[in-house]
């Protein structure tokens, strides 16, 4: 009793880990047997991709002064699809935590002498996992197509890979946080949709300097400009200077704004 | 009482609060303006059953919800297993089980996968999970539809595979939120028979009821509820006690006299559906004669008179319907 804390503390972490793990496996089980949602929020940015590139691309590759061959303007979009199949990987995590909260099993869990936030935490690594396997795929289809990056180091490619995780981990937590504050599903897909909304208000598809004047800001000083500038450079070799540290900024940020709103919203007495 | 002739102070101690599963003083929770608990007190000792009996929206789930610990109370003190429910909730989950109101299942998962969820996060180890599952599945009769998805199951079935998991992590004590509400008769009688089997486990129960016969059926102690008030508590005889005596049923065809009846007589429960009027009365020979020469000279011919002995319908009835009867408060119970 005289050394509480080092008793304790091990435990109280290892309990988190094993009931987020249980929590984990709970929604994977989900994803398994449902995996018709997951498949939705994929064929957006499949479609976006094909259109750009296929139907827009000839103007596109022409506006960023690429050739005619639309190769240059798939090379500039892919980055920023990867980031938008991230964001619209999101929603269906804001709309099935929404869903999830209206299940009495939640009540249950509330009652149990689990960690409390494993339930949370098991919706968070559930869709980062999810958002991962989305940009893999959706990543597939580009290269299918033609994108290609040979240029980038092993190092660079890691950078990359972690950058899209803990973008996915950010937006996550904020996704969460809606999907929490959301009283049903239909609410919380809508509360969610900035999060497919930005990315097209970004440099995702044609550069900042495009845009007209008085929207730059907008789009400048949003997460996903300097999060998909610091994947171009990363895949592409494009000038990166001062965005690999903004991105960084903005997901810890959002990570760690969207983790405390979330634990707020779970801790409130349900109604 | 006997405080005063026991010599050691502790051991009384030990005999008071030492075999209370639940123990609850000054309850309150409001809802903005609207109080729902207005100070409850209960003492539940271990190894009982305890009805909380109320109709809708007398505060039953509230209740349920505040010892759960799954919403916090505004104010009074109530310790569950001997653990305060506010300073440290997370002992009181450890020794609880509940099943609420509404089923607390996955549906999207098969009942199996339900029951190991339930085994993993009462971090059983595999193995002892695996034989814990087969074995309450086979218990509540679940065996068979094991590997379907549990929002297939009927409403009996989700009940018990709600109850199955309830019973995971082998809980003291458990709540029951309204555990037969739904059900058909059979799954009634069912869950009854389920309810009693955990009693001889010497596990403690706390389950709400709107039904009398439930909780005559069932609990040690009742207490009713009625707007946020325990109205009375005791043991279903003591209870049945409180009311002097039963009434007179008296049925009728016509409307009409039906009406007339009801305004004349003026101390009745009134059901405007079936025209049935019940009339307060202990059923002695002296009351009945008097109803019936009063009946004979206000004209009013009733088409069937019934004398009922009291039981808890009319106990409940009198307390949450305040109808003539004076409002009894525990103290007179015990």
């Amino acid at each position: 009793m005289s050394t509480p804390l080092a008793t304790t503390r091990p435990t109280r972490i290892s309990l988190a880990v094993r009931d987020s793990s249980t929590m984990l496996r709970r929604n994977l089980l989900h994803v398994r047997r449902y995996p018709s949602m997951t498949l939705n929020l994929l064929l957006t940015p499949v479609i976006l991709l094909l259109l750009f590139v296929y139907i827009f691309g000839g103007v596109m590759s022409a506006g960023i002064g690429g050739g005619a061959d639309r190769s240059e303007y798939l090379a500039y979009l892919v980055p920023g699809i990867l980031m938008l199949t991230i964001g619209g990987t999101t929603i269906g995590s804001a709309v099935s935590v929404a869903m999830d909260m209206t299940e009495g099993i939640i009540a249950r869990f509330r009652t149990l002498a689990i960690h409390r936030q494993s339930v949370l935490i098991g919706h968070v690594v559930g869709s980062v996992l999810q958002c991962v396997m989305s940009v893999v795929l959706v990543g597939a289809v580009a290269v299918a197509i033609g994108f290609r990056a040979t240029d980038a180091t092993a190092l660079e490619w890691i950078a990359a890979a972690g950058l899209l995780a803990l973008i996915s981990l950010a937006l996550t937590w904020i996704a969460v946080g809606m999907g929490l504050s959301s009283p049903n599903a239909e609410a919380a897909s809508n509360n969610a949709l900035p999060l497919m909304i930005l990315p097209f208000l970004s440099s995702a598809f044609v550069p900042v300097d495009a845009m007209p004047r008085w929207f730059q800001p907008i789009a400048e000083y949003q997460p996903f400009t300097p999060a998909i500038e610091t994947l171009r450079g990363l895949l592409l070799g494009t000038e990166i200077g001062h965005n690999g540290w903004l991105a960084a900024a903005w997901c810890l940020a959002l990570a760690a704004l969207g983790y405390v709103w979330s634990k707020s919203l779970f801790n409130r007495d349900p109604k | 009482m006997a405080s005063s002739v026991m010599p050691t102070p502790r051991r009384m101690a030990a005999g008071d609060s030492g075999s209370a599963a639940i123990s609850v003083v000054g309850l309150r929770k409001s809802y903005g303006d609207k109080t729902v608990l207005d100070g409850i007190d209960l003492r539940i000792p271990a190894g009982s059953v305890f009805a909380l009996l109320g109709p809708n929206g007398a505060g039953k789930t509230t209740a349920v919800k505040i010892l759960s610990t799954l919403i916090t109370a505004d104010g009074g003190q109530a310790q569950v297993a001997g653990r305060d429910l506010s300073a440290d909730p997370q002992a009181v989950r450890a020794a609880i089980g509940v099943t609420g109101q509404f089923s607390a299942v996955d549906g999207l998962i098969t009942g199996e996968e339900n029951m190991l969820l339930m085994a993993d996060l009462h971090h059983l180890p595999k193995r002892e999970g695996r034989r814990v599952t087969a074995e309450l599945l086979e218990r509540f009769d679940l065996t068979e539809a094991a590997k379907k998805p549990a929002s297939t199951y009927s409403g009996g079935m989700k009940r018990r595979l709600d109850i199955a998991m309830t019973l995971v992590g082998d809980p003291r004590i458990i709540f029951l939120d309204e555990p037969t509400t739904g059900l058909d008769p059979r799954s009634r009688h069912n869950m009854w028979q389920i309810i009693r089997e955990l009693v001889s486990d010497g596990v403690t129960v706390f389950l709400t009821t709107q039904y009398l016969e439930e909780a005559d059926e069932l609990a040690d102690r009742i207490a009713v509820l009625n707007d946020g008030k325990i109205a009375a508590e005791g043991t279903a005889e003591e209870l049945k006690r409180l009311i002097p005596g039963g009434h007179v049923r008296l049925r009728f065809s016509d409307p009409a006299t039906y009406e007339n009846a009801a305004t004349a007589l003026r101390e009745t429960q009134r059901d405007d559906e079936a025209l049935i009027l019940q009339v307060p009365s202990d059923g002695s020979q002296r009351e009945l004669r008097s109803l019936l020469d009063w009946l004979d000279a206000t004209g009013i011919e009733a088409d069937e008179l019934t004398v009922h002995t009291p039981d808890l319908d009319d106990v409940f009835f009198a307390l949450t319907g305040g109808a003539g009867v004076p409002h009894q408060t525990k103290e007179d119970v015990r």
